[in-house]
């Protein structure tokens, strides 16, 4: 094939990522060595990001049907029915590399990414949610992680809140082993008529594809093998122009034209450009349609002049979608793309030859088969073996927590550590109202709510303690998905569907394949007994730096359906006088948790057993008192126990509360599922009894929170604890 | 009585801002580049990032076909509402006094904020009583609004001081917790928060902010 440049060379290979029996597979699949475009398209899809290739066989194994399901996982995003004609969109992906080069553009590219992800099916989007994971930001060891944290925030910010999108929720863990490899994880919702969603499947031979939004660049070229299939070094900075620029701008009138294009029936299919750019849309776009494409490089509007063929076939930049339109059509797709002040380029056409063929000005400079470049890449099995030993090291001991605290030490010391303080410094920076959907804000309630046309509405959590996880990777994971079930219940809200995204190290370790495969099999798990199957999703492997692995991190977003908005739930205790109860089969243990931690104890082996079923009825039970409206407020118990969940509580609500507890660690800090806080009258806690386990505690009232005969803290105190992260903020 | 919400590239709260209005009379988006108001009795000039706003919020919306009407419109005597980055582009426009400055934090801040009626007997105001409260979300990068001290005294004698934060809720570090003024005629009010987002109990807890656009609807 007719090529200017140097052919390359097995090495040119090795160093794009590639093995040697895959660069010989690839001279195998094209009848001889690939040239230089032909190889940078093939680096890219054969990389774990593109191609999954040590997760696809193990996420076979996981729930993706239900009656709600409406598009599972293989599109841009899943999407299941939420009544009136009405479809949700959703999906969590990660910017982690990326984030840990460059924080602010790390993140607000993931949160443009996955926002394309969802109108790509035709949703317009409604909300985005974050999950992040940084190393400790206390102390001057803190410095790097606020640093990350900091650019992390106001990445996301900037690009939710300039597009318009709210965010309405999140979580936040900071943990040692996420020092270096942070984790930025983005979630995000769409709304769609049922019958206006598209796939993203070329189709039709003669048909045109249209790249249209932002130019091209040289930003981004090789992000998706080079920075998020490898682990981090200490060289970095080199990497930094492989992360891309966002520009929030340029994918609002994206957006704005694409729902446009769609609405007007203008488009036979569509595709965002994300990881890999044109190389993995085209390739992936003429797989699910069967069909073969050809792209000339030469009509892609460029940034920069002399861009290399392969350069403009790999370039991540942002904001760029590719579509597929009837020649007919092209003209009145062309002039919205004016409208919305984007590009808009013809740059190839639909065939039938099976290959995605590159050409430059006409000539042709590579050409490779659809299904070798999409398919054929090899899959690895895992070859998962439990580690003898805890292979984590002690988190530092806090010094907020002196030796022998007593009861109001230690839960003063809990309420302001970095994993249970306020987040009210983050979410601030957030726009969550836009779009006038938000019924519950951030700390309003266990999930964010956002209402649906005609009174119902959604509910949404994302959550994972990579910690627990970290101590159990099967039971850990299934309480990660148990978490935002009981967030989904404390709102009223019953699970539709779930989202996630594994963060994990090096799967070529045997000790971290153990932990995918686990967690893996406790996801499927907890989701099948839960029917909230899992409708799409996102891998992120190689997340070590040069001290280790991060916490196995199974990122879960769920959502679910609420039957009346204006009866979602609360968490704040609401009326003095109401009954305090603790609900559900809750056995607190020490274990994994929070004061283990603060104490600097070693993770344990394993985390305590508890029955799914149990647990799944208790919050069932929750969830059916919060749709009667009979409830003034519903919190579950998570990272602290019952005391910081009775805390929260009063501090949501700036109400006090008396009640009475057993004096012991377990039972005031002790953590585990299936417990919840719940107010109201005593009548109606009492009638849980029929479903679950119901222990009054006490009272709402006062400016207290009164744990007779073992600590007394009143709210002000409470509220100081609580404020601690704003420090890192001033 | 009908409003016209422009619409610009970037605008976030067009949307938002038209159902408010529409829950007090009729209301249309105008696109940015068309110069007619299509007969429109008040103007909202919404929130968002108009045209990105890379290079100072409301600096590249002024010149805006659509926002040459408004300015006419408002020389006429016509009801013009701006809010946030609405409220920015008017101050440039030189339809409204003063400037937006970023917030003392330099951090983009959104909170449900308590302001204080200064002024209840103009054009955006009349329904609300004097010193009443309103609990209405701010949310910005760019809201600490400022003038020098001549051009703010003449607009305390003359009433122009329309909101003002109440006490502690001033975040982003605006003069004399100024929230929201008007120009020396009253046909022109800015704001910083968002009344388009307190309209409904149910989502946001609030419903001070359509006492503004029952106001506009009595002038216009």
């Amino acid at each position: 094939m007719a090529v200017d440049v140097a052919p390359p060379t097995i090495s040119d290979a090795l160093s794009l990522g590639l093995t040697e029996a895959e660069y010989e597979l690839i001279c195998e699949k094209q009848g001889e060595p690939p040239n230089q475009v032909e190889l940078a398209m093939y680096s890219l899809l054969w990389s774990e990001h593109c191609a999954y290739k040590h997760s696809k066989k193990l996420l076979r194994s996981l729930p993706t049907e239900g009656p709600a399901v409406v598009m599972g996982p293989g599109e841009n995003a899943g999407a299941v029915d939420v009544g009136g004609g009405l479809v949700c969109a959703f999906k969590v992906e990660s910017h982690n590399h990326p984030s840990a080069v460059e924080p602010f553009q790390g993140a607000a590219t993931g949160v443009g990414g996955i926002l394309r992800d969802i109108f790509a099916i035709g949703a317009r989007p409604i909300a985005v949610l974050d999950s992040l994971r940084f190393g400790e930001v206390q102390g001057q060891e803190g410095t790097r992680s606020r640093y990350l944290l900091e650019g992390a925030v106001a990445g996301i910010g900037h690009y939710g809140n300039s597009i318009g999108v709210p965010t309405v929720g999140g979580e936040v863990y900071f943990e040692g082993p996420y020092e270096q490899n942070c984790l930025v994880n983005a979630m995000a919702l769409g709304l769609a008529d049922r019958e206006a969603l598209v796939r993203s499947a070329a189709a039709g031979v003669g048909n045109l594809l249209v790249l249209f939004g932002a130019s091209t660049g040289r930003d981004g070229i090789g992000g998706a093998s080079v920075l998020a299939s490898a682990e981090l070094s200490e060289d970095d900075a080199d990497k930094r122009p492989t992360v891309q620029v966002g520009d929030p701008f340029e994918e609002k009138k994206l957006l704005e034209c694409s729902l446009e294009l769609l609405a007007r029936g203008l488009l036979v299919s569509l595709q965002d450009l994300g990881a890999a750019g044109l190389t993995s849309s085209a390739a992936e776009m003429a797989s699910k349609g069967e069909v073969g494409v050809e792209i000339d490089v030469a009509r892609v509007p460029l940034r920069e002049a002399d861009m290399e063929p392969f350069e403009v076939m790999v370039s991540e930049s942002q904001e760029r979608m590719l579509c597929v339109v009837e020649p007919g059509d092209l003209e009145q797709v062309l002039a919205l793309c004016e409208k919305w002040e984007v590009n808009g380029a013809a740059i190839g056409t639909v065939t039938d030859s099976g290959t995605v063929r590159v050409l430059a000005e006409g000539e042709l400079v590579g050409e490779m088969p659809v299904r070798a470049l999409v398919d054929d890449c090899p899959l690895y099995d895992l070859e998962p073996v439990k580690p003898t030993e805890q292979i984590y090291p002690a988190p530092l001991l806090s010094p907020a927590l002196i030796p022998d605290a007593t009861p109001e030490q230690a839960l003063l010391a809990l309420l302001s550590s970095a994993n249970i303080t306020s987040r009210r410094p983050l979410f601030e920076q957030y726009d969550p109202i836009v779009q006038s959907r938000t019924v519950r804000r951030p700390e309003q309630a266990d999930a964010a709510v956002l209402a649906l046309p005609g009174g119902a509405a959604l509910g949404v959590s994302i959550d994972c303690n990579g910690r627990r996880v970290a101590a159990d990777p099967y039971l850990g994971a299934i309480e990660s998905v148990l978490e935002c079930a009981a967030n989904l219940a404390c709102v009223g809200a019953e699970p539709l569907g779930t989202t996630n995204n594994l963060n994990f190290g090096n799967p070529e370790k045997p000790h971290i394949a153990w932990q995918l495969t686990e967690a893996v099999r406790g996801l499927g798990e907890a989701c099948r007994a839960l029917q909230a199957p899992i409708v799409g999703g996102n891998v992120s492997l190689y997340n070590e730096g040069a001290t280790g692995p991060i916490y196995p991190t199974p990122v879960i977003g769920m959502v679910g359906l609420l039957v009346d908005m204006h009866r979602a739930g609360r968490l704040g205790f609401a009326r003095a006088g109401d009954a305090i109860a603790l609900v559900g089969p809750f056995a607190p243990s020490l274990a994994a948790s929070e004061l283990q931690k603060l104490r600097g104890e070693r993770l344990p082996d394993g985390l305590p057993r508890f029955e799914l079923d149990a647990v799944r009825a208790a919050q069932g039970a929750v969830r059916e008192a919060v749709r009667a409206g009979v409830l003034s407020s519903a919190h579950d118990v998570a990272e602290g126990g019952v005391a910081i969940a009775l805390a929260e509580c009063c501090l949501a609500g700036g109400m006090g509360a008396e009640v009475e507890l057993d004096g012991n660690e377990a039972a005031l800090f002790g953590e585990g599922p299936g417990g919840f806080v719940l107010s109201g009258e005593r009548a109606a806690l009492e009638a849980l009894s029929e479903h679950t386990s119901v222990r009054v505690l006490g009272t709402v009232g006062g400016d207290s929170l009164c744990i007779a005969g073992v600590l007394k803290l009143s709210l002000a105190r409470l509220a100081e604890a609580h404020g601690a992260l704003a420090e890192l903020f001033e | 009585m009908k409003f016209g919400v422009l619409q610009f590239p970037g605008s976030c709260d067009e949307v938002d801002a038209l159902e408010a209005a529409r829950r007090v009379a009729d209301a249309e988006l105008i696109w940015h580049a068309e110069r007619d108001l299509k007969g429109a009795d008040a103007i909202i000039v919404p929130g968002g990032f108009s045209y990105g706003d890379y290079l100072r919020a409301g600096a590249i919306a002024r010149f805006a076909p659509a926002m040459e009407s408004v300015i006419e419109f408002a020389r006429e005597g016509g009801v013009v509402l701006g809010i946030c980055n609405g409220f920015q582009v008017l101050c440039e426009a030189r339809l409204l006094p003063g400037a937006l400055l970023p917030n003392t934090n330099l951090r983009f801040t959104c909170r449900q904020v308590e302001l204080e009626v200064m002024n209840s007997g103009g054009t955006f105001t009349r329904t609300c009583a004097l010193g009443e409260r309103l609990s209405i979300p701010a949310k910005h990068s760019w809201g600490r609004w400022y003038a020098d001290e001549r051009t703010l005294q003449a607009m305390d004698e003359s009433g122009q001081i329309v909101l003002r934060y109440a006490q502690g809720e001033n975040f982003n570090g605006s003069l004399h917790d100024i929230a929201g003024v008007c120009n020396e005629a009253g046909n022109v009010f800015g704001l910083m928060p968002h009344p388009e987002h307190a309209v409904d109990k149910a989502v946001g807890g609030s419903e001070d902010g359509l006492k503004i656009f029952n106001s506009m609807k009595m002038a216009a």
